[in-house]
């Protein structure tokens, strides 16, 4: 069997691009390949540069500063995507962040602020740029972000941030029920520990990184490549009669308690 | 062999500051300016360049320019 996808004409958002070893960008590289124009938000200007660098000479790319936390922001976002594209078919979430402080102590002692922090610019994003996006989505449009496994199981350190993941994934499944009559999807991808800039910002994260790879059923880590295969599935057609899932590229770590031997 | 002047490109290209603030003895933190997200760019941008993986607790310990060059003539 042979299955090629062309996505000339269609069109995405990525919000979250740091580097060139961010999901969103293992994500928007198949996308780019299938023909998709996309437009690129980063959230300061000290991230502009490595946008400026991943998207030169990448043929219907354009990028845009974009704090997801301010209406303002947004608003302006998705005033350009009106005037580059005309429409949306596919917007890509990969934002995350919680005080690093919320992330080196005890879960219990988490301050309103930083549990405010890191809910609204982790969780709450996807329903607002989800509001922002819905005027511009057409039928077939697809929406996915990017959750962790620590919504379910406790990781230790990864505190409020599991708390905000796990209201992700909730907003997926709402989010998915608001948007269904217009045959948009909303799903999330609960991808394995990758080293990442924002993962390895982690305390603990090589420790977490290892006992991965050593428990997962493939007996190796997922790579980011595979990431990008799986967004390409779930906002593609491929994915059409899938919304509200939590989907797992893990090589098979969540499934198992402790590696075989 | 890494040199200072190969180091000192990375560090210039990911935190973004003038090449002649760049010198052994310059913390990263205090001297430079680097927050915790680019300290980790950092880190990443030096394994990228020597093709080395630096754990995180060597790289809790490289904290100035010079140790990075140390560090990475060490693992060469």
């Amino acid at each position: 069997m042979s299955v090629t996808i062309d996505l000339s004409g269609k069109t995405a958002l990525v919000m979250g691009v740091a580097n060139a070893r961010s999901l969103g960008w293992a994500i928007a590289e198949p996308l780019l390949q299938a023909g998709c124009r996309v437009g690129f938000s980063y959230q300061g200007e000290r991230l502009r540069g490595e946008l400026e660098k991943l998207t030169a000479g990448r043929e219907g790319t354009w990028i845009q500063q974009a704090d997801a936390t301010s209406e303002e922001d947004l608003t302006a976002l998705f005033a350009r995507v009106r005037e580059e594209f005309g429409h949306l078919d596919y917007l890509v979430h990969s934002i995350a962040y919680a005080p690093r402080a919320a992330m080196e102590g005890r879960f219990i002692a988490t301050t309103p602020e930083d549990w405010n922090t890191a809910l609204n610019v982790s969780a709450y994003t996807l329903v607002s740029t989800a509001r922002h996006a819905e005027p511009l989505l057409r039928p077939g449009g697809s929406i996915v972000s990017l959750t962790y496994h620590a919504s379910q199981q406790v990781v230790p350190k990864y505190n409020v941030m599991g708390v905000a993941k796990a209201a992700l994934e909730a907003a997926t499944r709402y989010l998915a029920a608001d948007l269904g009559k217009a045959d948009v999807r909303v799903n999330t991808i609960s991808a394995g520990a990758m080293r990442t800039v924002a993962a390895r910002s982690i305390p603990g994260f090589s420790g977490l990184y290892d006992e991965a790879g050593r428990r997962a059923a493939l007996g190796r880590h997922a790579t980011p490549e595979e990431v990008g295969k799986l967004a390409l599935f779930l906002l593609s057609d491929l994915g059409s009669g899938v919304t509200g899932q939590t989907v797992y590229v893990d090589a098979g770590a969540n499934i198992m308690t402790m590696p075989l031997e | 062999m890494a040199t200072f002047e190969d180091v000192k490109a990375v560090i210039v290209e990911k935190l973004g500051v003038d090449a002649d603030k760049v010198t052994p003895e310059a913390r990263f933190v205090e001297d430079l300016g680097a927050d915790s997200l680019e300290t980790v760019e950092l880190i990443m941008g030096l394994e990228d360049r020597f093709g080395i993986t630096i754990s995180d607790e060597d790289a809790e310990k490289i904290r100035t320019v010079q140790a990075a060059v140390d560090y990475i003539g060490s693992q060469q």
